[in-house]
C-alpha cells in the first residue's frame, strides 16, 4: 500500500518503551509474570508491556467485579432468607408476608436486549484486537480498528438505553398495578435488585461513551485497546448479572 | 502551591502512604480523647465537665459509637492495610509504585472525605449516632430511637459506606500490585510475609467490604423508603410501635458480622507479617517455617469467613449454629498458635546466638505485639464457647478481649512499623531513649487499662452502660476503685503518647542520620537508592545467620550465590 505512506498521519503516534523491544501490541506470547514458577530464567519476562498492563488492568476489573457479585450475593440471600421468616401472631399462629409480584412481561424483551447488546459489545471489542488494523494503527497510517469499533459501541449504547427504557416501563407497569418499593418485602427486592443493576448499568454507558472517545483521543493503541476491553468486560459481567 | 501538588494531591504512593499515616494520627487523637471522656465518667459518674455539664446517658453511647468507628476504620484498618503498603508494598517487591497510583489516591481522598463525615456527625441537630460501632437494628432503622439515630445515624451510614468502596479500590490496588508488579525473580515463595499479609488482607476485603455495603444500602432503604428488611413486626421503639413489616434484625447481625470478623483480621494480618519480619531482622535468624507461616496466613484468612456466628451467641440465633461457629473459632486457634510457636522459634533460635537479641525500639514494639497476641488471644477460646459467651458477652471480658488482641496488638504493630520504617522515610533514626520510654510506658499503661477489665467483667459489669442504676447499681460501689485505677492507668497510657510525639517530631528534623540500611534487613525496601536498577533477584527474604559471607545476611538484592 504504497499510498498510505504518503498520506500524513492522523497524528504523531507516542511510541514510549513498551518493555517487549518496542514490538506493537499485539505480542501474543506469553511473557512469564507466572506466580509459583521457580526458574524466571528460562522465560522472557517482558515487564511493563502491552499484554502485562492489559492484563493488570483485567485483573484489576476481576478483584473489582468479584466484590461487586459479592455485593448481589448478599442482596440475594437476604432475599431468600426473607423469603423464609415470618412471626407468630396472636393466636399463634404462623404469618408470612411474602407475596410473590407478578413480573412485567416486558422484562424478558429486555432480557433479550440485554443478550444482543452483549453480543454487539463483544464484536466492538473483537475490532480492536485485530492484528492486521492494530499494526496499521500503531504505525499510525490510518485507524481502522477504531473505526471499525465505533458502529458497534454506538449499538451497544443504543441497546443499553433501550434495556434501561425497558425497565423504566417495566417500573411504570408495576406502580400502575399498585406495586410500588414499599408495598411488600418481594417489591423492596424486586425494586432493589432492578435498581442497584440499572445503577451499574448507568456506569457502564459511562464506561461506553468513554470508551468510543477514548479510541479517538488515547495517543496509546494499547490504552485504546484496554479500555474498550475492561468496558466489554464490565458489560459482559452486567448482563451474567442480569440472569 | 508546588508543595501542595507534590505532596498532598499526587499520586506517588510514598505521599499518599503518609497521608493516609496522617489520617490515622487525626483519627487515633480523637479516639483517644473520647475514649478517656469515657473513662472519667465511668470513674467519676457526677462530674461536672467544664463548658458540658454531666454527661448524659445518650452522650456516653455516642461516645462509644464514634470511638469504636474510628479506632476500627480509621485507625486499626487504614494504618496497617492502607498506610503501611502504600508507603513500603512498592520498596518490597523492588515494583517502581503501586499498579494504579491514581485510583490509590482517589481511595485516600474517600477515606479522608469519610472520616470528614463521620465527624460530622457531632455537629448535626441532636449529635452523633449512639447504637455502636455495629449500629444494631432495630435501634439503628428508626430515627425516633433516641438523639443522634436521625440526621447523626445518616452520617455514619453515609461515612462508612464511602469508607467501604474507598476500602475496595484499596485492595484491588494491593492485589494488582502484588501480582502483576513484582520484579523478576520475586516469587511467591521470596515474598516476605508482610506481602503474603497483605495479599490475604486484601483478599479478605473485597468480599467483606462489598457486604457491609449491601447491609449499608439496606439499612438506608429501611431508614428511608419504608422496607422492612431488619425491622421486626409489632417491635416497640422507643414508645413507637412497628406497625408494617415483617424483617429481622438477625438478618443485618449476619451481614454485618459477615463483614465484621474478616475485618478483624484484616487488621490484625499485617501487624502478624510484619511481626514475623522484624523477629527475623532483630534475632538475625530466619524465619522458623518460612512456608508454613506464609500457609498460616491463608489459613487465617480462609478460616475468618466462617466464624461470624461467634459475635452472636446471645443474639438468639439456633443454639446448633452457635455450636457449629464455636468450633470454627476453635479451630481458628490452631493457625494462630503455630505463628506465635514460629516467632518464639525465631526468638530462640536469636537468644542462642552471641550477643542474643537485639532490642531496639522496634523489635520492643514486635515483642509487645506478641505479648498482647498472647494475652488477649488466650480469652479468645473461651468467648469462643457459646456457653461461657452467654455470661461473658455484654461484659467488660469482652472488651478487655478485644482491646488487647485487637486495639493494643493492632497499635504496637503500628508503633513497630513506624519506628522501623522511619529511617526509610526521612534518612534520620528515631531516639532510642525515648523510643524505650515510649514503649515501657506504652505497656505498663496498656495492661493497667485492659487488664483489669477481664476482672470487671467476671464479676458481671456490663459494657455499653454510662451508669448502673437499680438493683445492678450495688454492683458499682464494690467496682468503683478499679474504674479508678482503669482510668488513670489510661491517662498515663495516653500521656505516655507524648514521648512518642516529641521522638517523631524531634527525630525527623534532628535525629542521627541514617545509612542506606540501617537495620542490617534483608527485605527489598532497604535497598540503596544509589544502586543501579534492579533487575532480578535471586534470594529469599529472609536470608539471615548465613556463616560464608562476611556479613551474616544475604539481602534480597544481592547478586549471585543462587540459593535453589
Amino acid at each position: 500500500m504504497p499510498a498510505t505512506f504518503t498520506r500524513t498521519p492522523a497524528h504523531e503516534v507516542e511510541r514510549k518503551d513498551t518493555g517487549i523491544g518496542g514490538r506493537p501490541p499485539v505480542d501474543k506470547r506469553p511473557t512469564g509474570g507466572g506466580g509459583g514458577d521457580e526458574n524466571w530464567d528460562r522465560h522472557g519476562h517482558g515487564r511493563g508491556g502491552p499484554r502485562e498492563l492489559i492484563t493488570r488492568y483485567r485483573m484489576a476489573l476481576i478483584f473489582g467485579l468479584s466484590g461487586d457479585l459479592m455485593f448481589f450475593i448478599a442482596i440475594v440471600s437476604i432475599f431468600f432468607a426473607r423469603q423464609a421468616t415470618g412471626h407468630f401472631d396472636a393466636r399463634n399462629d404462623y404469618v408470612m408476608d411474602w407475596r410473590p409480584i407478578y413480573l412485567p412481561s416486558i422484562l424478558f424483551i429486555n432480557t433479550a436486549i440485554m443478550l444482543v447488546s452483549s453480543l454487539t459489545m463483544e464484536i466492538a471489542r473483537q475490532q480492536l484486537f485485530r492484528e492486521t488494523d492494530v499494526m496499521d494503527e500503531w504505525l499510525g497510517i490510518g485507524r481502522p480498528m477504531s473505526r471499525r469499533a465505533t458502529p458497534w459501541l454506538l449499538a451497544t449504547i443504543a441497546l443499553g438505553l433501550l434495556f434501561l427504557g425497558g425497565q423504566w416501563i417495566a417500573w411504570e407497569q408495576l406502580s400502575e398495578a399498585g406495586v410500588f418499593f414499599s408495598g411488600n418485602p418481594a417489591s423492596h427486592f424486586f425494586y432493589l435488585i432492578t435498581g442497584a443493576h440499572g445503577a451499574h448499568l448507568l456506569l457502564g454507558l459511562v464506561a461506553l461513551g468513554a470508551a468510543i472517545a477514548g479510541v479517538y483521543w488515547l495517543k496509546r493503541v494499547e490504552y485504546r485497546q484496554i479500555l474498550v476491553d475492561c468496558t466489554a468486560w464490565y458489560w459482559h459481567s452486567m448482563g451474567v448479572l442480569w440472569f | 502551591m508546588s508543595w501542595l501538588r507534590r505532596h498532598v494531591f499526587t499520586t506517588n504512593h510514598r505521599s499518599v502512604g503518609l497521608l493516609y499515616l496522617a489520617l490515622v494520627a487525626i483519627a487515633v487523637a480523637i479516639g483517644v480523647v473520647l475514649s478517656l471522656l469515657m473513662r472519667i465518667h465511668l470513674a467519676w459518674p457526677a462530674l461536672c465537665f467544664p463548658g458540658w455539664g454531666v454527661m448524659k446517658p445518650e452522650d456516653y453511647l455516642a461516645l462509644v459509637t464514634i470511638h469504636g468507628t474510628l479506632m476500627v476504620f480509621f485507625v486499626l484498618t487504614i494504618g496497617p492495610q492502607n498506610a503501611f503498603p502504600s508507603l513500603i508494598l512498592p520498596g518490597q517487591i523492588g515494583a517502581k509504585g503501586m499498579a494504579f497510583p491514581a485510583l490509590n489516591a482517589v481511595s485516600l481522598w474517600m477515606t479522608a472525605l469519610s472520616l470528614f463525615v463521620l465527624l460530622a456527625a457531632f455537629l448535626v441537630p441532636m449529635g452523633a449516632p449512639i447504637s455502636g460501632w455495629t449500629s444494631y437494628p432495630p435501634l439503628s432503622a428508626i430515627a425516633a430511637a433516641g438523639p443522634g439515630q436521625a440526621l447523626g445515624m445518616d452520617c455514619w451510614l453515609l461515612s462508612l459506606a464511602i469508607f467501604a468502596v474507598g476500602q475496595i479500590f484499596g485492595a484491588i490496588n494491593i492485589l494488582a500490585t502484588i501480582i502483576d508488579t513484582r520484579v523478576k525473580g520475586m516469587t511467591l515463595g521470596r515474598m516476605p510475609l508482610t506481602v503474603w499479609s497483605w495479599l490475604i488482607s486484601s483478599t479478605l476485603v473485597l468480599p467483606a467490604f462489598s457486604v457491609l455495603l449491601a447491609a449499608l444500602v439496606l439499612l438506608f432503604c429501611d431508614r428511608h423508603l419504608a422496607t422492612s428488611f431488619f425491622v421486626p413486626l409489632g417491635d416497640a421503639v422507643a414508645g413507637h410501635v412497628i406497625r408494617y413489616g415483617d424483617g429481622s434484625p438477625l438478618l443485618w447481625l449476619h451481614l454485618f458480622w459477615f463483614f465484621g470478623h474478616p475485618e478483624v483480621y484484616i487488621a490484625i494480618l499485617p501487624g502478624m507479617g510484619l511481626a514475623s519480619s522484624l523477629f527475623a531482622n532483630f534475632s538475625r535468624r530466619p524465619v522458623v517455617g518460612y512456608k508454613l507461616m506464609a500457609t498460616m496466613t491463608v489459613a487465617i484468612g480462609l478460616l475468618g469467613f466462617l466464624v461470624w456466628g461467634h459475635h452472636m451467641f446471645v443474639s438468639g440465633m439456633n443454639p446448633y449454629a452457635g455450636t457449629a461457629f464455636g468450633l470454627t473459632t476453635m479451630a481458628i486457634a490452631i493457625p494462630s498458635t503455630i505463628e506465635v510457636l514460629s516467632w518464639m522459634g525465631t526468638l530462640w533460635a536469636g537468644s542462642k546466638r552471641r550477643g542474643g537479641l537485639i532490642l531496639k525500639t522496634p523489635m520492643l514494639f514486635a515483642l509487645g505485639f506478641l505479648s498482647f497476641f498472647i494475652a488477649g488471644g488466650l480469652t479468645g477460646p473461651i468467648l469462643a464457647q457459646p456457653a461461657l459467651d452467654i455470661y461473658l458477652h455484654n461484659t467488660f471480658f469482652v472488651v478487655a478481649h478485644f482491646h488487647l488482641i485487637m486495639a493494643m496488638a493492632g497499635a504496637f504493630s503500628l508503633f513497630a512499623g513506624v519506628y522501623y520504617w522511619f529511617p526509610l522515610i526521612t534518612g534520620r533514626r528515631m531516639n532510642e531513649t525515648l523510643g524505650r520510654f515510649h514503649f515501657w510506658f506504652t505497656l505498663i499503661g496498656a495492661y493497667g487499662t485492659f487488664f483489669p477489665m477481664h476482672l470487671q467483667g467476671l464479676a458481671g459489669k456490663p459494657r455499653h452502660y454510662a451508669d448502673l442504676t437499680g438493683p445492678a447499681a450495688s454492683l458499682l460501689p464494690n467496682l468503683l476503685p478499679s474504674e479508678r485505677g482503669i482510668t488513670f492507668s489510661a491517662l498515663l497510657l495516653a500521656a505516655s503518647q507524648t514521648f512518642f510525639l516529641v521522638n517523631l517530631i524531634w527525630s525527623a528534623l534532628r535525629g542521627l542520620k541514617a545509612d542506606a540500611n540501617p537495620w542490617q534487613a534483608t527485605t527489598l525496601e532497604w535497598r540503596p537508592s544509589s544502586e543501579e536498577e534492579l533487575k532480578l533477584i535471586r534470594h529469599g527474604p529472609y536470608e539471615y545467620d548465613v556463616a560464608w559471607t562476611e556479613s551474616d545476611f544475604i539481602p534480597q538484592w544481592a547478586e549471585g550465590g543462587d540459593q535453589e
